[in-house]
């Protein structure tokens, strides 16, 4: 148990408050309790940190910048600065977690990787890591998925990924998961599963989230070279797992004047009956491994959720944002599909930064807050929005 | 109290005995292939020589199962299956209305099943229902056991074991290949009923050989377990349930025989012939 009250790490069950655990058929309990009396151990270690840190900073390109984007803060009253994650190789946040991963699966003598992914950020971030080590790489994709984020599944076959449909339930980021779970049940001894987000058994969250620390430390260096402060007033990421908010988030949980601030995809309306806001809609309830927030039926099955972001298109969200909403200690908002759009466009034209539609959403909550003058505000601006161009051009205003 | 289960493998222990009873435990989806299949093939299973049912709860998101098992879910569901449903259709099913009188407040047909019944299941669906009136409600219809594969060791030891006790429910855990000696030992003396052993590591249905896991089913032989041992994953016919049986107390099969089901238009016909090609 930690002695210390802390919002950053689970308990050794991976217990964030009552959400977390690892509920995992037999079948997987080896890997996991594997990486589960490892993984701290071994990302610590003086010779992984060195080729981590070396390969984030010669590789993925960080410290990404923390860019004050004047117009926007004008235009808001409010001094907001964004933090560059688009920037990253491959375009988005998620490559600080599949370069992490890649290291501890190699350390571990897996020859074999598997991921799932949604918007195909991941994927994409995955078959880059194993392609920079030479490691056989399959993704697995919902079909519905595959469809709308077509650039993607290109880079991932342009970088010898496998990319296999998940036929199965919606077809979208759930059943990928499911399906990449199955495979590493059928696979036990040679092969790594990459989790691309802050969910999955105890201590896939808690690693994740280390993994994705990297952005508020740098964020809290950055801040105090450029204001004096290594503390805002806000964080504001996009939650769908919760990775890139779990890594804005990271070094602010303990800071009790910093508001953090989480927002979901509300698709066509809360109350539409489509949509993907998981703590507005969700129950307590287990999938994929933990105990957290989740959007089922009252008999417990879980609903198809929606967005028209495939990276937010997921029915639940990892148990440490299920207690930070519970606990009080993050506020969570959403954006419909339409706000996001309407988001994406302001800032492409205010700042010639056109955002990935997941963060988008961020970007929206920038209309619900009333600020005061002096905050100074950081939104983690996760990904860049080239994969969405199909969709920004279906909706473009004229 | 000896539990309907333990009094399936009689006398302890007749380990590997080809001589010997072999237990036949047969899987089904509730719900499958019609919402109201669930007795029909509940009865067709005890009438053709299966002594243990394993009855599947249909979940969304079934992540130890195969492609055919999840389909029986996928089907169950979407014929509006439910637990409160399951344990509706399931309030007689240990009446036999057809030896003796009606009881009164109960119309139509009893079961009369009377072989062990046990419920299979991932935890969600059973959190929502409510854990503890999900055991009051089976032990009260008369269900014998539990099989929840996403159940850990440690949440059954701090919470939830002591619930399915108080019930008198017998909780199955599985155990792998993959699965060590110690950890092996702790999982059989926190089962009651018998232990699952997973043949191979797969998810249901799997075509990987079963003769691999030969040295592992004699190490499970020679560890002396507290419960007998029952083999499943990849049991399909008389030549993979003969070749377990030979080191273990009998197997399970589950998606040979919704398979068969699937294919069928009668469901005792089909059910006799697939049991008797296995068991004769």
């Amino acid at each position: 148990m930690t002695t210390k009250e802390t919002y950053q790490q689970p308990n050794e069950q991976g217990y964030y408050g009552p959400f977390g655990g690892a509920y995992i058929p037999e079948m997987l309990h080896r890997n996991v309790e594997e990486l589960r009396t490892k993984y701290l151990e071994i990302i610590y270690e003086e010779s992984f940190q060195q080729e981590y840190q070396q390969l984030l900073r010669d590789y993925v390109g960080r410290p990404t910048p923390l860019y004050l984007a004047e117009r926007m803060s004008k235009k808001y009253g409010v001094t907001i600065f964004l933090k560059r994650e688009d920037l990253c190789h491959t375009g988005a946040h998620k490559i600080n977690n599949t370069v992490g991963q890649i290291l501890l699966a190699e350390r571990l003598g897996k020859k074999r990787i598997i991921a799932e992914t949604g918007a195909g950020q991941h994927g994409v971030a995955t078959a880059t890591v194993c392609a920079l080590k030479g490691v056989e790489c399959i993704v697995y994709m919902g079909e519905k998925d595959i469809e709308r984020q077509a650039p993607n599944v290109a880079r991932m076959k342009m970088l010898g990924a496998t990319v296999i449909p998940a036929t199965s339930g919606s077809k979208t980021l759930k059943d990928a998961t499911n399906e990449a779970i199955r495979d590493w049940i059928n696979h036990p001894d040679d092969t790594h599963y990459i989790i691309g987000s802050v969910v999955g058994p105890h201590p896939y969250p808690d690693m994740v989230a280390r993994f994705q620390s990297v952005i508020s430390e740098e964020i809290r260096k950055q801040l105090l070279d450029k204001t004096g402060s290594e503390l805002p007033t806000h964080v504001i990421a996009c939650v769908g797992g919760g990775s890139n908010a779990a890594g804005a988030f990271y070094h602010f949980l303990d800071e009790p004047t910093v508001q953090l601030i989480a927002v979901e995809a509300a698709g066509e309306g809360i109350n539409s009956g489509k949509s993907a806001a998981t703590t507005q809609l969700g129950t307590p309830g287990i999938l994929h491994g933990s105990k957290s927030l989740l959007m089922q039926t009252e008999d417990g099955q879980v609903v198809e959720p929606h967005s028209i972001s495939a990276g937010l298109d997921y029915p639940g969200i990892g148990p440490l944002h299920a207690h930070l909403f519970e606990s009080g200690r993050a506020i969570f908002m959403s954006a419909t599909d339409k706000k996001a759009l309407n988001a994406a466009f302001e800032l492409s034209k205010t700042e010639g930064i056109i955002p990935a539609l997941e963060t988008a959403h961020a970007l929206h909550a920038l209309k619900m807050i009333n600020f005061n003058k002096k905050d100074i505000v950081v939104i983690c601006l996760s990904g860049r929005g080239d994969k969405d161009l199909d969709t920004y051009m279906k909706n473009m205003p004229l | 109290m000896k539990s309907r289960i333990s009094g399936v493998f009689g006398s302890l222990p007749f380990r590997g005995d080809l001589e010997g009873h072999r237990v036949l435990n047969v899987y089904c989806t509730a719900g499958y292939p019609k919402l109201d299949s669930t007795l029909e093939v509940m009865k067709a299973l005890q009438e053709n020589g299966a002594d243990i049912i394993e009855l599947g709860m249909p979940y969304s998101d079934p992540l130890a199962d195969g492609p055919v098992i999840q389909h029986s879910g996928s089907v169950a569901l979407a014929n509006g299956m439910t637990i409160a449903k399951l344990f509706e259709q399931l309030k007689d099913f240990r009446n036999n209305s057809h030896s003796g009188p009606a009881r009164a407040g109960t119309d139509g047909d009893g079961g009369g099943i009377s072989i062990p019944v046990i419920l299979m299941g991932y935890m969600n669906p059973v959190l929502q229902y409510g854990f503890e009136k999900f055991c009051a409600d089976a032990a009260a219809i008369g269900i014998d056991g539990l099989i929840l594969p996403d159940l850990p060791e440690y949440e059954f030891e701090t919470e939830y074991g002591a619930v399915i006790k108080k019930y008198n429910l017998d909780f199955i855990f599985l155990v792998t290949p993959e699965t060590s000696e110690e950890r092996i030992k702790k999982l059989d003396s926190l089962s009651t009923g018998f232990l699952y052993a997973v043949s191979s590591s797969s998810t249901t249905g799997g075509e990987k050989s079963t003769s691999a896991s030969q040295e592992y089913l004699l190490q499970l032989k020679n560890l002396k377990l507290q419960n007998p041992v029952l083999v499943g994953f990849g049991i399909k016919d008389k030549a993979s349930f003969d070749a377990v049986c030979q080191l273990a107390d009998g197997a399970i099969i589950g998606s040979a025989y919704i398979k068969v089901l699937e294919n069928s238009t009668n469901v005792n016909a089909a059910t006799k012939n697939f049991l008797s090609s296995i068991l004769h």
